[in-house]
C-alpha cells in the first residue's frame, strides 16, 4: 500500500497482512473514496479467498472487513467491482466465477457462473454495469448478460485466441472488449449490431503480411490498461516489454467498429523479469509533463515503476520516460498494481 | 507407466560421489593468505557450500517413468545449476533423456517444486530444457516459466501426486 504524493516520491503507507498464500490481484471499489465513504478494496488470493479492506478515517489506517470463503475451491484468480460497487465478481482456477453482493455490510454469493472447461484468469465489467466478460485457460472469453434478479445470461462464446487467455478488459467508455493471451496477441472484439461479437482486430499475430508482426509482443501477455480518455492503451507481457497502443476514439464513438489500434512505441530496456500488471492513472497533476497520467508497471523483479509521457521528444513522435523506480517494493513478485480513484494505489 | 514407455531403455549413468565434503578444503591452508584473500575464499566457500545444497536438492529426484535418479539419467549434472546467491537467482538446465519425451514438463515441474519447497522464497527460479535437447523447447520452457500455470497444475491433485513420488527420494 503506497501513497502517492505528487513530489514524485513514493511513501508505504501500510502493509495489508491477512492471506495465506499468494495474493494474485486487487480492485478498488469505484464508489467509495468520497468525502463521506472510505476507500474500500478487494484483494484475492491462492488461499482461495477473497478479502475486503476498508480505510478507518480517523486514523486512515486499513483494516479488513470481510474475508469471502468457502465459495471457491481453488485460488482465487481475479476480481472486480461492478461500476456502481454494489457487486463483486470473483473469477477461480475451480472454473467458475462467483457474483457477491453488499447486504448490509455482509458479502453474500448471490450467483455462480459456469460454463468454463477449466481455470478461469479473470473477469471485467463494461462501463454500464450490463456486461461481463470471463476468460479462461480453455482458450475463450465468455460474455455475459447482467438480468434482473442477478441472473446472469452468457450471450456469446468467443473463440480466437490459440491458448490460455490471461485478461479481458472493457474500454473504459465503450462496449468493445480487450483480451489478451498466452499466445502472444491482443485481440479486440466488438458487437455488429445484431446481437453477434466478433474479433475485429489481432494485436501481434504472427502474420508477415501485417505490420504488427514488427511490433506484436514476443511472449505471454499478461495484462493491459487504459488511459482516461481511452484513445491508447499499455499492454505488459514475459518479453520484457511495454507496448503503447492508439486509436482513434472519435472513430469509435461514431460507431465504427473497424477502427484500429495502431502500435505507438515500445518500453523495453526497463524491466528484467515478466511483466504482471500494468495500470494506467486516471488522474492528472498540474505538471504538464503528466496530463497523460502516469503508468505503473509491476513485475516479477520486485520492483515497481512509473512511467509518463515524455514530451522532449517530439521528433520522433511520442515517446515514455521512466519517472520513478521503487526497488523491492515487495519481497517477492508483484502480481498487481491498480492505481486508486483518488492517488492511491497498491 | 504400464504401457508405452516414453523411453523403454534409458542409458543409466553411475551416481557421482557426494562433494560435499570437498568444500570445506577450500579453507585449508588459511594460515597462509593474507586477510583480503581469506575474505575471497570464504567467499568462494560460501558459493561452493550454496552450490552443492543446491545440487543435492535436486539430484535425487526420481524419474517419472523409471526407477532411477534424475543423476543417473543425466537428465541434470552439476553443470545444470547456475547459482547467484548476490540476486537471489537460480536457473537450472535439464536435459530430457530423448528430445521427443512428453514427461519433459513434468520432470521440470519437480526440478521447480523441489526448489520452492527447499529454498527460501526470495529466490527467482528458472528452469528450462538444455539448448536443443527438446523437440518443443520453447513451448517447455515457456509453460514451466509461467507461475500461473505452474499453480493451477500444483492444484491438480494427481499432477500433485506424481511430483510427490518423483520428489520422495529426494527427501531422504
Amino acid at each position: 500500500e503506497e501513497l502517492y504524493d505528487g513530489n514524485m516520491e513514493l511513501k508505504e503507507i501500510q502493509t495489508l497482512a491477512g492471506h495465506s498464500d499468494r495474493v494474485w490481484s486487487l480492485a478498488w471499489n469505484p464508489a467509495t473514496g468520497t468525502s463521506n465513504n472510505p476507500p474500500v478494496l478487494a484483494s484475492c488470493s491462492g488461499d482461495k479467498t477473497v478479502r475486503i479492506w476498508e480505510q478507518t478515517p480517523s486514523n486512515r489506517l486499513w483494516h479488513c472487513k470481510a474475508v469471502l470463503e468457502e465459495t471457491h475451491t481453488r485460488t482465487v484468480r481475479s476480481c472486480a467491482w461492478s461500476p456502481c460497487g454494489k457487486l463483486l465478481a470473483t473469477a477461480s482456477f475451480d472454473a467458475t466465477t462467483a457474483i457477491w453482493e453488499n447486504i448490509g455490510g455482509d458479502f453474500e454469493c448471490v450467483s455462480t457462473l459456469e460454463g468454463h472447461e477449466n481455470e478461469v484468469k479473470c473477469v471485467s465489467w463494461n462501463a454500464s454495469g450490463s456486461l461481463l466478460a470471463t476468460c479462461s485457460r480453455d482458450k475463450t472469453v465468455w460474455i455475459w448478460e447482467v438480468m434482473p434478479g442477478n441472473e446472469f445470461e452468457c450471450v456469446s462464446v468467443l473463440q480466437g485466441h490459440t491458448q490460455d487467455v490471461k485478461m479481458v478488459k472493457w474500454h473504459p467508455t465503450m462496449d468493445v472488449l480487450f483480451s489478451c493471451s498466452y499466445d502472444n496477441t491482443v485481440k479486440v472484439w466488438a458487437e455488429d449490431g445484431t446481437g453477434d461479437w466478433h474479433c475485429v482486430q489481432s494485436l501481434g499475430e504472427s502474420n508477415k503480411y501485417y505490420l504488427s508482426l514488427l511490433s506484436g509482443h514476443s511472449s505471454t501477455v499478461w495484462a493491459l490498461a487504459f488511459n482516461a480518455e481511452g484513445n491508447r492503451m499499455v499492454t505488459c507481457s514475459d518479453d520484457l516489454t511495454l507496448k503503447i497502443w492508439e486509436t482513434d476514439v472519435g472513430g469509435m464513438q461514431s460507431g465504427n467498429d473497424l477502427v484500429s489500434w495502431n502500435h505507438l512505441c515500445t518500453l523495453s530496456g526497463y524491466h528484467d523479469r515478466t511483466i504482471f500488471s500494468v495500470h494506467w492513472s486516471s488522474f492528472y497533476t498540474s505538471s504538464h509533463l503528466n496530463r497523460e497520467g502516469i503508468i505503473a508497471s509491476g513485475a516479477a523483479d520486485d520492483a515497481l515503476r512509473f512511467f509518463v509521457e515524455s514530451k522532449d521528444e517530439l521528433v520522433d513522435g511520442p515517446s515514455y520516460k521512466l519517472l520513478l523506480k521503487r526497488e523491492k517494493a515487495h519481497e517477492m513478485d508483484i502480481n498487481s498494481v491498480q492505481w486508486g480513484p483518488g492517488v492511491r494505489f497498491v | 507407466m504400464v504401457s508405452g514407455l516414453i523411453n523403454a531403455n534409458p542409458v543409466i549413468y553411475e551416481k557421482k560421489e557426494r562433494r560435499v565434503r570437498s568444500a570445506p578444503s577450500v579453507g585449508d591452508d588459511e594460515h597462509a593468505v593474507e586477510p583480503i584473500d581469506q575474505l575471497e575464499l570464504e567467499a568462494r566457500f560460501v558459493r561452493v557450500f550454496i552450490f552443492l545444497t543446491f545440487l543435492n536438492h535436486i539430484r535425487d529426484i526420481k524419474d517419472p517413468e523409471h526407477p532411477y535418479s534424475l543423476e543417473e539419467l543425466k537428465v541434470i549434472t552439476e553443470d545444470a545449476i547456475e547459482v547467484d546467491d548476490n540476486h537471489s537467482y537460480v536457473r537450472v538446465t535439464f536435459t530430457p533423456t530423448v528430445e521427443h519425451c512428453s514427461m519433459a514438463t513434468v520432470i521440470g515441474l519437480c526440478l521447480r517444486v523441489k526448489l520452492m519447497r527447499s529454498l527460501p522464497q526470495r529466490y527467482k527460479v528458472d528452469i528450462r530444457v538444455a539448448p536443443g535437447t527438446h523437440a518443443t523447447e520453447s513451448a517447455v520452457n515457456k509453460q514451466l516459466n509461467d507461475k500461473e500455470r505452474v499453480a493451477a497444475a500444483l492444484e491438480n491433485p494427481n499432477l500433485v501426486d506424481m511430483v510427490d513420488e518423483c520428489l520422495a527420494p529426494s527427501y531422504a
